[in-house]
């Protein structure tokens, strides 16, 4: 009994990285088209770079700054704490790739 | 004498005016040369020269010419000319104060002026001429004197060319100069080409305009906010997120067959996105509050006249009573529709349901439902807006979030207040059997044997239906068929066509629940019974125009009243065929009702704009009271409902608005306590009133059924 419990377990913990691979928004203030475009930038920075979570968070940075005006901060990493402070309605958290977690925020 | 004589010689004839000529010349020179011995030049050269011009001449001498022999004539005299001015004496003497003597002056001056005349010109070197210049900014010009000097009197000396040869001359030895070198060319040149100023009574006039001062202004914008925002990134957390969302998601799907739990969740989604974001929903309750706050605050006098005021005047008045003016609800939306119907919820005592339309048979346009709460009069709690015009709601006694309506269409809905939809939540179709003219009136009633919900409604092509919530739908039976009296037309094959009557008011009775009244367009109040469906139980030929309002007493079970556009209302006892009691009231009635708390207070509403509240044990034939409620003349009372637990009435009007009025003390009189009996209160004191009155009204029957 254990033993079946524990297959599928096992299962689910391989799969899990497969499954939770999908971006997830954990929490964003953004209106409805910056959210989806600064979710995708995201996904093709880490797509793009990953290996490297700095240069990931350089090219959301620079692109989010062209985009929507200066001064944005990204964040990109595995296991962090974090306390900011954002401007209002320019702020998405949320992960991808079932281990990474991007927050990008705006304040000048 | 000489002259005289040359004058006269002029006058003859031209012969002789060329003489005279030639004669003035002679004379003229003879002047010159001597002022004596004329006539004798004249005569002779007067002989030459008329020798010389005419042939034909006979000397003609002037009568006092001085007689001179030849001799005489032939003398010359030598006349010599000096330069001495003849004017001048030929001596002057003078004393001379050395010698003390007197002297002659040894030489007369000779110089005779004949004219002189006053120059303005200056040399140009002169001290006047260099101040001069000087003023006029060539002051460098002839600072070096000897080398423009020299280039100027080149440069007037030569046409233009010398003039162009100065200038460079004129620059090339002044860039010798330090400072001034390039300023003085131009200078010059500038002189060259200086306005030419008359010096005397040029003037030059210059003004400056008054420039506005200067004022520095700044401003800051507010920065965009800001707000803190922290939380944890690991491994853990992503998992969790993740595993989360996917059970979201398969909940999602599993649900998707109910279509309204699917569009829940969907909402609930939409809704969990936007509270974490946005600001208004959060506070939705609050403001709420704070809204009704404000209304209390607005309204306060009102609040207090609901709660406390009572009419004083009331008491010197037996049989009078007034109607005080509380909240008038109006929303913007519904000031064009007409007050359609009333309804109290019978849960949330401060809650009541407005319905609105339009009676106006060619301006038919969209309807609305507006709830109001008695705490927040400005604003209603629920809007619904339909496509047609709503003409009757009810509230289901046990379900206060049930509405059902009827509309100008035909069709029935029930709205779920819970919901946040703006159609209903059940709708009848055409094919679902709604009604093929406007439906006047429903009604909920007890759930039926299968525990589900149903309502009557009636409506203008006669049917009464009835409607049961079944599931997602509505299923129609018809109940009754209003039938006119006339006999049945033959439709060809042996069936037989009815023409329906209009139906336009009903009500059921509160204890034989089967029992129920129809009033219709033609006027007639037809007793039926929900188990006979072709047949009526009675009919009463009540109106002369149609039945607008039908209602059973609240506590006696034998009475009931109706009102009519024919300005009557009517209180009748269903076994009898008289009405009891007749009122005329001056207009079309628009609503009756019975009041909940005497089985003898009933108001009545009309289309002149007057509530009239009538009390059968004070009056049994003028109203109590006959007020105006409304503001604007010409404004039709539409409906009338009296609130269960307040002593207040609602109104509505066919402007759109809702007035609710306070029963002063005297319409709401209770019968008499005497002392040391209890008050006996309830429906058997009603009756029992009822009856009293009753027994004076009516003949003494003579064993009628």
């Amino acid at each position: 009994m254990t033993e079946a419990a524990g297959e599928p377990k096992k299962e689910e913990a391989h799969d899990f990285r497969r499954l939770h691979s999908y971006p997830l928004i954990r929490h964003s203030d953004m209106n409805e088209e910056m959210r989806t475009e600064a979710m995708e930038l995201c996904v093709t920075a880490c797509e793009k770079f990953a290996t490297n979570n700095e240069t990931a968070a350089r090219m959301v940075k620079e692109s989010m700054d062209k985009k929507f005006g200066s001064s944005w901060h990204a964040v990109v990493g595995e296991g962090f704490g974090f306390e900011i402070t954002h401007e209002v309605k320019n702020l998405l958290y949320m992960f991808f790739g079932g281990e990474k977690a991007i927050i990008v925020w705006k304040c000048s | 004498m000489p002259v005289a004589a040359k004058p006269a010689l002029k006058k003859p004839a031209d012969t002789m005016s060329s003489q005279g000529i030639a004669s003035k010349k002679a004379s003229k020179g003879g002047k010159g040369k001597t002022p004596r011995g004329k006539d004798m030049d004249d005569m002779s050269e007067m002989g030459e020269v008329g020798d010389e011009w005419m042939q034909q001449k006979t000397m003609v001498k002037p009568d006092d010419q001085l007689e001179l022999t030849e001799q005489e004539l032939k003398e010359e005299f030598t006349r010599i000319l000096t330069a001495n001015n003849p004017h001048a004496p030929q001596n002057i003497v003078r004393f001379s104060f050395k010698e003390k003597v007197f002297k002659q002056v040894a030489s007369v001056d000779q110089l005779a002026i004949h004219f002189s005349l006053d120059g303005n010109m200056l040399h140009k070197d002169s001290d006047e001429a260099r101040r001069q210049m000087a003023r006029g900014g060539l002051a460098e010009a002839p600072s070096e004197p000897t080398v423009a000097e020299g280039e100027e009197k080149a440069g007037e000396a030569a046409a233009e060319g010398g003039e162009g040869e100065a200038k460079p001359e004129g620059e090339g030895g002044e860039a010798e100069k330090e400072e001034g070198a390039t300023q003085t060319a131009p200078a010059a040149k500038g002189g060259d080409t200086k306005k030419l100023t008359n010096q005397f009574n040029f003037s030059e006039r210059a003004s400056q305009t008054f420039n506005n001062p200067y004022r520095e202004r700044g401003t800051q914008t507010e920065p965009p906010p800001r707000v803190n925002f922290s939380s944890t990134a690991n491994q853990w957390e992503i998992y969790d997120a993740y595993v989360e969302d996917i059970q979201r998601q398969e909940k999602s799907k599993e649900k998707k067959g109910f279509r309204g739990q699917q569009e829940s969740t969907s909402r609930k989604k939409i809704s969990a996105i936007e509270s974490q974001g946005d600001d208004i929903s959060r506070i939705e309750k609050p403001a709420k509050i704070l809204e009704r706050m404000v209304n209390q605050n607005t309204y306060d006098d009102i609040a207090q006249d609901f709660k406390y005021w009572e009419d004083v005047s009331d008491e010197y008045r037996e049989q009078e009573g007034t109607l005080l003016p509380l909240w008038k609800f109006s929303y913007e939306k519904s000031k064009r529709l007409a007050v359609t119907s009333l309804c109290w919820d019978p849960k949330y005592k401060d809650l009541l349901a407005v319905g609105h339309g339009s009676y106006d048979f060619l301006k038919q346009t969209r309807g609305l439902i507006c709830l109001y709460s008695l705490k927040n009069p400005s604003f209603p709690e629920f809007i619904y807006n339909t496509e047609t015009g709503v003409m009757c709601l009810d509230i289901h006694p046990a379900y206060p979030h049930l509405v059902a309506v009827g509309f100008y269409d035909g069709s029935v809905g029930v709205f779920n207040l819970t919901e946040k939809l703006q159609e209903p939540m059940y709708k009848c179709t055409a094919k679902g059997g709604k009604h093929t003219d406007p439906v006047w009136q429903v009604k909920w009633q007890k759930d039926d044997l299968d525990n589900n919900m149903n309502f009557f409604s009636i409506g203008g092509d006669g049917r009464v239906v009835s409607w049961t919530l079944v599931k997602n739908e509505l299923l129609c039976t018809d109940v009754i068929l209003l039938k006119l009296d006339e006999s049945p037309a033959d439709g060809g094959e042996g069936t037989q066509l009815f023409t329906l009557g209009c139906g336009t008011a009903f009500d059921f009775h509160k204890q034989t629940d089967y029992l129920f009244l129809v009033g219709t367009e033609e006027g007639k109040i037809h007793k039926c019974s929900k188990a006979y469906s072709s047949q009526f139980l009675d009919t009463f030929n009540a109106h002369n125009m149609a039945v607008q309002s039908v209602r059973w007493n609240t506590f006696h079970p034998k009475i009931f009243i109706s009102c009519s556009a024919d300005w009557t209302v009517k209180i009748w006892e269903h076994t009898s065929n008289m009405p009891l009691f007749t009122f005329d009231l001056g207009s079309s009635v628009g609503d009756v009702a019975w009041a909940p708390y005497s089985s003898t207070v009933f108001a009545a509403v009309t289309s002149d704009g007057k509530v009239h509240v009538f009390d059968l044990n004070v009056n049994k034939y003028e109203a109590l009271c006959e007020q105006v409620v409304v503001t604007k003349k010409k404004t039709k009372l539409t409906h009338i409902e009296f609130n269960p637990n307040y002593p207040m009435i609602i109104v509505g009007d066919d402007r759109g608005y809702v007035t609710s009025l306070k029963l002063s003390p005297n319409l709401r009189k209770m019968p008499k306590e005497k002392k040391g009996v209890e008050a006996a209160k309830g429906p058997e004191v009603e009756i029992a009133k009822m009856d009293k009155l009753l027994s004076l009204v009516r003949e003494p029957p003579p064993e009628k059924k």
